[in-house]
């Protein structure tokens, strides 16, 4: 192989093209926390106690880490998984007893100054311990004990997280079926199957319950009508209107009883239920606004006023896809996009050149856990997913959020590296 | 390798398909729905409008007359009032609790998200107050604007009036003015509102979340600076205009005074008057309508809206378009047996018996038979119908400004009464009537209006011999000073100069000869040409009228004062001439100090009808009240000789 990303460093040869990919969008997540926190009456301060001073710390002592998971051997991370596991198991019953409760959240334990957010690493444990359970039992046919016994350790920091309740953070956890799916522990229609509950669980949500199991009954009329000479179909079809209106009740209970009143709001928001720009639906109106307002090539750096101006809230963390599409416009959003996209695509490639399931796996896991922050981040902001609290993968603002995302990535990347040593 | 190997392939497309989800929203977003760019600029961009000053209006001597003043308006968006000290607010704007819900209510139904008035023209010393604690009232800004002050309260008819534009000025002005905007609504200020207001300017600020303003946006590029109105000149003489308005206090009248070689108005008072101070403020509505309710209408302006019967001093003209006529010579004589008779055994009278009378002596004496001889010429002696006849006198008259607006540079001129003999035509039936059918014309009488500024204007054209410049009251607009060219040209009344003379001599001897009826008010080393005049009031006494220019030769004033129901022309409006006169062009006033008192004393308002009839003419002061100046030579057409005695009693 004569790939001319790929050298020879840490004992292997690393995937140089990736941590361009990283370096580059923790380079533009530092000019645009720089852009939301700049101050137009103190401009050219730099000072450590802003947020993009911090940020220059987070990225250094990132870039310290990732060559630390560079030289380790590959051989540590999956004996430590479990050890890592239960670490960040504790953490995460740690932080409900003793957490800082910030914006509603108890997700954060106070170290110093500095505040540390476990749910974040909780991701990577989970990963880990994912994929040297699943690839134990990779050489066998995959079976539902070993499905079950897999989410299991995905669903216990779910538990976990949704307890602060940190919503947004246990939502991405789900992200790994795709490591399901790519394993054959589930199938193609499963995946249907379940695209298809969170569509019935939006429409029910955004319409009314009994207006939904009509349009169900309806179709499956049609479809009696249609199989009317085929006995099977119609029972079949029959089940499926049951099973479907009984999801609905029970997304509609869940709905009205289960869930909190402001991510009640949220979700009714972003359904068009409810229009209120100034009340619960300002924060995504601004932010639409703000990168609506970019037009093609965006209003320049530090011109951006919904971002320089505090229209938008949380600007530098989980909304710091406004201060993007706002300042570089469609042409700076796609390049971000097409950033990650690369990079999605370049991990599932790294993920299915690897020799061991263990290295698969988990850089599956990497995928499904980047992606679902990419999407749901972005499209949080630009008003097609509900405003869920997730941070943008390197770019946001936060400690936390870069070295686990950091960690992620580079341990996937010192066993590609290493992919010709035996893990 | 792994069979699921090719799952490879869907995950990596569920990727991209998203991807492409958030690629067409964004495009959606930022290409094509532009709503989101306008918005973007609502939320940031507060357009604040710089109000200029207004131009100043300085007296013809550089004082004075109109100022600016700063005055701070109150605003409020409604939406953005939290956590309100409601108490120590209205405390410092000075309203109560009810008056603040009624503004908040007011404001919120304009729109509770864009700030409007809350309490408007708050004083400096409030102003300073309320700034202090101006961070505690989120949502409340201030405004600077500029409000009208007039620092010796004077000529306000002249000045005119500023108010708030109204839904009508705000359609015809194409949408240059707005809301809250002033216009000048009367006077000067209406007249050169195009000069006065300025240009507004534009300044784009930009605001944070919390509408704390942020700078300017786009480093003002698109800003717009507000340009100060024009300021202007006028003709009047500051000192004069206080004096005539001190002389015409407690009396209804007018005093126009113009320089005859330009046309230039020095005085212009229109009394009573009002303090124009009080059209400005936050009292200005309830002072508007105390002056709507006021019986003597101080908001009507005399000299260019009253018309009156010119009486006795509409003689000149006679006098000056018959024999340019040629129908009289300055050695034509008619014989004055006390009165004229013009057929049906009805007399003309004169108030005195002259027998022979030549052209001066008719105008020294006020002849109305001389007159009433004149007009019959004039009408039924030229070889034509005497409505053809009429027609040309008609003509020659309106020549001197009488019957036709003079276009001076205010609004609500009103162009007096002249009729045409189509008039006389259909009143009487048909063409055949003549001179005795309106021969009250004769001596300015009957079927005549004649404003104030029309008197005064006919004496600047006596003055100049023949020409006048329309009057006007500013004689320099801007730092430029330029002047109006329909200010500069000379209008030719249509007679000769060599027929001024005898008229002049006659007025010369009105005041300067013993007995004329202006001896009293003549002026020491100044020979001033006046006539007194009656003007016939059929709802009361009559007004007195008095018209004069001084000096004789190279005259620098014309100057014509009305008083209403003041009776005889000699003795009110004559004194108040002569004053004015000899301050203009000596600065000083000789005049006998028991005339002076009994002028600044007299309180000629008509009392209401419930009063007793019983007037008490003069309120206070030593002079004696009693017979001062019988003139002998005073004609009385039709009514009221027992009106003068009883008041000269």
């Amino acid at each position: 192989m004569n790939n001319p990303h790929r050298h020879r460093l840490f004992g292997g040869e690393v995937d140089w093209f990736t941590i361009i990919l990283w370096l580059l969008l923790c380079i533009i997540g530092w000019f645009n926390i720089h852009a939301a926190v700049f101050d137009p009456e103190n401009p050219g301060l730099f000072s450590m106690a802003t947020n993009y001073g911090k940020q220059s710390i987070y990225i250094f002592s990132a870039m310290l880490l990732a060559i630390a998971i560079l030289i380790v051997d590959a051989k540590f991370y999956s004996s430590i998984s479990p050890i890592l596991y239960a670490i960040t198991i504790l953490l995460l019953i740690v932080v409900l007893i003793i957490g800082r409760n910030v914006g509603g959240n108890q997700a954060w334990i106070p170290i110093g100054s500095f505040r540390l957010q476990p749910s974040e690493f909780a991701k990577l444990a989970t990963c880990l311990l994912l994929g040297r359970y699943l690839s134990t039992q990779s050489n066998r046919t995959p079976n539902l004990k070993t499905l079950f016994a897999g989410s299991a350790i995905v669903l216990l920091p779910v538990i976990l997280v949704l307890l602060q309740p940190d919503t947004g953070s246990a939502l991405a956890f789900f992200a790994l079926v795709f490591v399901f799916y790519r394993e054959g522990y589930i199938s193609g229609p499963w995946m249907l199957f379940g695209a298809l509950c969170i569509l019935l669980f939006v429409l029910t949500l955004a319409f009314h319950q009994w207006l939904v199991i009509a349009v169900i009954a309806a179709i499956c009329g049609l479809g009696i009508y249609y199989f009317r000479r085929r006995r099977k179909a119609i029972t079949s079809l029959i089940a499926l209107f049951v099973i479907s209106s009984a999801y609905v009740f029970c997304v509609d209970f869940v709905y009205e009883n289960v869930l909190q009143p402001h991510q009640r709001n949220r979700i009714d928001v972003i359904l068009g239920k409810i229009d209120d720009p100034r009340g619960q639906g300002y924060n995504l109106n601004q932010s639409m606004i703000a990168i609506g307002s970019g037009q093609f090539w965006g209003k320049g750096y530090l011109q951006g006023t919904q971002t320089k101006y505090n229209f938008v809230p949380e600007q530098s963390t989980d909304f710091i896809f406004c201060t993007i599409g706002e300042e570089w416009g469609f042409v700076g959003s796609m390049v971000v996009i097409s950033l990650y996209v690369t990079l999605l695509l370049r991990i599932v490639n790294i993920a299915e050149r690897q020799r061991t399931a263990f290295a698969r796996i988990y850089a599956y896991g990497v995928a499904s856990i980047l992606f679902f922050h990419f999407a749901i981040n972005i499209g949080m902001t630009i008003g097609i997913v509900p405003i869920i609290g997730i941070p943008l993968p390197f770019i946001s603002y936060g400690g936390s959020s870069l070295w686990s995302f950091t960690i992620l990535l580079f341990i996937m990347l010192k066993f590609d590296a290493n992919k010709k040593g035996i893990v | 390798m792994n069979g699921l190997f090719e799952r490879k392939y869907i995950i990596q497309g569920i990727f991209i398909a998203v991807a492409a989800i958030i690629a067409a929203r964004l495009s959606y977003l930022q290409l094509i729905d532009k709503s989101y760019l306008l918005s973007a600029n609502n939320n940031v961009l507060r357009k604040m409008v710089i109000y200029p000053a207004r131009g100043v209006i300085l007296d013809r001597n550089g004082e004075v007359l109109v100022q600016n003043e700063p005055v701070y308006d109150l605003l409020v968006t409604p939406r953005e009032v939290k956590d309100l000290d409601t108490a120590l607010l209205c405390e410092l704007v000075g309203i109560d609790k009810e008056g603040f819900q009624r503004r908040m209510a007011t404001a919120r139904s304009y729109s509770p998200y864009k700030a409007s008035q809350f309490e408007k023209q708050l004083p400096a010393t409030a102003y300073a107050k309320l700034q202090e604690h101006l961070y505690k009232f989120r949502g409340f800004y201030i405004q600077n604007r500029t409000v009208r002050s007039y620092p010796d309260s004077v000529a306000a008819q002249f000045l005119g009036y500023i108010q708030e534009v109204n839904d009508r000025d705000i359609e015809r002005s194409n949408g240059f003015y707005r809301p809250g905007d002033y216009i000048g609504a009367s006077g000067v200020e209406s007249a050169y509102e195009d000069l006065l207001r300025g240009q507004r300017g534009v300044k784009n600020v930009m605001v944070d979340a919390f509408n704390r303003p942020q700078g300017a946006f786009a480093e003002g590029r698109y800003d717009t600076l507000a340009v100060a109105g024009d300021g202007l000149i006028s003709s009047l003489d500051k000192d004069l205009q206080l004096l005539a308005e001190k002389l015409m206090r407690n009396k209804i009248g007018s005093v126009v005074a113009i320089e005859p070689a330009t046309g230039e108005i020095l005085t212009f008072v229109s009394s009573p008057g009002y303090d124009p101070n009080m059209m400005v403020g936050r009292e200005r509505g309830n002072n508007y309508a105390t002056l709507l309710q006021d019986p003597y209408k101080p908001m009507f302006i005399r000299p260019i809206q009253a018309q009156y019967p010119p009486g006795s001093v509409f003689k000149v003209v006679s006098a000056l378009t018959a024999q340019q006529a040629g129908m009289i010579d300055e050695h034509t004589v008619f014989n004055c047996p006390g009165g004229y008779r013009y057929g049906g055994g009805r007399i003309m009278r004169c108030m005195h018996v002259d027998g022979p009378t030549q052209l001066i002596k008719s105008i020294q004496h006020s002849c109305n038979t001389y007159y009433g001889y004149t007009y019959a010429r004039m009408i039924d002696q030229r070889g034509m119908p005497s409505a053809e006849s009429y027609d040309l006198w008609r003509e020659a008259v309106m020549k001197f400004g009488i019957g036709h607006s003079l276009g001076i540079d205010l609004p609500g001129e009103k162009s007096g009464l002249l009729p045409t003999s189509e008039f006389y035509t259909k009143r009487y039936g048909n063409a055949k009537w003549g001179s005795s059918y309106n021969i009250s014309l004769s001596i300015g009488q009957g079927e005549m209006g004649i404003t104030p500024l029309q008197m005064a204007n006919v004496m600047a054209i006596v003055a100049n011999r023949g020409f006048y410049y329309r009057p006007h009251l500013i004689k320099a607009i801007g730092e430029q000073k330029i002047v109006k060219p329909e200010f500069t040209e000379k209008i030719f009344a249509g007679v000769d100069e060599q027929y001024y003379e005898p008229v002049i001599e006659g007025m010369s001897r009105v005041v300067n000869i013993p007995g004329g009826t202006g001896y009293s008010v003549r002026i020491a080393d100044i020979e001033m040409c006046g006539k007194t005049g009656t003007a016939q009031n059929p709802h009361g006494q009559d007004h007195a009228v008095f018209f004069a220019f001084a000096p004789r030769e190279n005259p620098k004033i014309a100057i014509a004062v009305v008083v209403e129901n003041a009776g005889f022309g000699g003795t009110w409006a004559g004194p108040i001439v002569s004053m004015l006169v000899e301050k203009y062009l000596k600065d000083t006033v000789t005049l006998p100090q028991y005339i002076q008192d009994r002028i600044y004393n007299a309180d000629l308002l008509p009392k209401p009808k419930t009063a007793k009839p019983q007037e008490k003419i003069v309120k206070t002061g030593p002079n004696k009240p009693s017979s001062p100046h019988k003139e002998p030579d005073e004609e009385v057409l039709f009514v009221h000789h027992s009106a003068l005695a009883r008041r000269y009693e």
